[in-house]
């Protein structure tokens, strides 16, 4: 192990970092929007919309990302004429929103169904007591319904949010240079693939840990009634250390 | 010229490409089901760490486990396609044969999934170990069970009746992983659409119909495992 070449590649691999995080945060956000369309649609009850919401997460999650990838990167330039009239060329041209593009269409289905799983977790006397005092739908979903689905939801988003952070190093098959794209061509230039793998792996691991840590910030903040409640100080600070 | 309608590139004529995609979706199969069977060793060696008495051992284990699901399994596959032929090619000169040898692309694909499945099935084994019920156990060792016989007759038997919902979720990983091993240039079902559509200019047409084989591939490995936890849980009582 040459530990000065590795400070080096530690220095030209985090070039990579603002890349992969903006790709990792963007998806997962407008991915957890899309999420929650369909977990809405399997939930309507409107046969048609189950229907495609179920198709959706069927064919996403059923095929590898990078077969997504390339589909909506090189295969849509076969409809470029079409595109091109619609104005829609210029977006599916560049590999950022083509990449963007499919992190998102695929966490969407991933998320949907742990947001249908956070939606079903609510208990039924909540909801009855919600509607017995009166409380219009939308208040209820606001006040009853989102927030006890969030918080159960949270634990398997986190899961969900570790997975999108690996996944943008697909991006990188697309020219993007994430921070696997700046592994892969210090790899091929160096031929040091070890102390380049033990960097970059560093630099994800790191990511996922801060990753974790917040979730858990989050969940922490979003249950305090699970929390012991704070003891109160009974005896003066200095009687403390006898 | 006239571009050629989605059944006259994906049928079995002269110029289709039906047979080239099956057989793709052959070698994707192989190198999953290769890269599967080297991640249950690997997962198997990992959970008897996980559950050893050693702490050295323990830690081991827990680092593996965390860095594997931690980084990029494009990123492994990197390690192995580049280290891989390098570490062959110093091996090679202690043997004395200079010059680069190359590790075959199935062997790094194989490699690769088996080090990458092998952190989440130790996972799933050692879940699966602690659900076992520890009077069996003793019982075992009380009728005097040797620890080989103990494994052969209770453990084992037991841990894959569990274990088997959990394999499901690596394997549909790993088939998916698979497509990622087209990097190295092994020729499966991804590698062959690329090279598909380089020659016909028809990329939609291949990439979905890849996604099509995917699909069918996922969807009978799908109901495979639900039929053997099915026949594994035909002698346990439902509750």
């Amino acid at each position: 192990m040459d530990f000065a070449f590795m400070g080096q590649a530690f220095m030209t691999l985090i070039a990579g970092i603002p890349l992969t995080l903006q790709l990792a945060f963007s998806s997962v956000a407008l991915g957890a929007v899309l999420a929650l369309v369909l977990a809405a649609m399997r939930q309507s009850g409107i046969l048609p919309l189950d229907w495609f919401a179920r198709g959706y997460v069927f064919v996403f999650r059923g095929t590898p990302l990078l077969v997504q990838v390339f589909l909506i990167y090189y295969g849509l330039g076969q409809f470029r004429p079409t595109l091109q009239e619609w104005g829609l060329w210029t977006f599916f041209r560049e590999p950022y929103w083509c990449a963007l593009t499919a992190l998102t269409l695929n966490t969407a289905a991933y998320a949907s169904e742990i947001i249908r799983g956070g939606l079903q977790s609510v208990p039924h006397g909540q909801v009855e007591a919600a509607r017995a005092c009166g409380m219009p739908r939308g208040l209820l979903f606001r006040r009853i319904v989102f927030p006890i689905a969030v918080r159960q939801a949270l634990p398997g988003y986190s899961n969900e949010i570790i997975l999108m952070v690996k996944a943008t190093s697909l991006a990188s098959i697309i020219t993007m240079m994430e921070v696997t794209g700046l592994a892969h061509k210090l790899i091929s230039q160096t031929f040091r693939a070890i102390e380049v793998f033990v960097v970059a792996g560093a630099i994800y691991l790191l990511l996922n840990f801060a990753v974790t840590r917040i979730v858990m910030a989050v969940e922490h903040w979003l249950s305090p009634h699970l929390r012991p409640p704070p003891t109160p100080i009974a005896t003066p600070p200095e009687a403390a250390h006898v | 010229m006239q571009p050629l309608g989605f059944f006259e590139i994906m049928g079995f004529g002269p110029r289709g490409w039906g047979a080239a995609m099956l057989l793709a979706a052959l070698m994707t199969v192989g190198v999953s089901v290769c890269g599967f069977l080297a991640g249950a060793v690997i997962g198997t060696g990992v959970a008897a760490m996980k559950l050893s008495r050693s702490r050295i051992a323990r830690v081991v284990a827990d680092t593996y486990t965390t860095v594997l699901r931690g980084v990029p399994d494009l990123l492994v596959i990197y390690l192995f396609y580049f280290g891989g032929s390098l570490a062959l090619s110093a091996v090679g000169r202690w043997f004395g044969a200079d010059g680069f040898i190359g590790l075959p692309a199935f062997a790094t694909g194989a490699i690769a999934i088996g080090v990458v499945s092998g952190a989440y099935q130790a996972e799933v084994l050692r879940g699966a170990y602690q659900a076992l019920s520890r009077g069996e156990l003793e019982a075992a060792r009380a009728v005097g069970m040797s620890r080989g016989l103990m494994f052969r007759r209770i453990v084992a038997p037991q841990v894959l009746r569990y274990a088997i919902p959990g394999l499901g979720n690596v394997w549909q990983l790993v088939l998916k992983e698979s497509a990622l091993i087209s990097v190295t240039g092994l020729v499966e079902l991804l590698r062959q659409s690329q090279i598909g559509s380089g020659s016909t200019r028809q990329p939609f047409t291949f990439f979905l119909t890849a996604a099509a084989l995917y699909l069918v591939i996922t969807t009978v490995s799908t109901y495979a495992f639900q039929w053997a936890e099915t026949r594994s849980m035909r002698g346990v009582r439902r509750a």
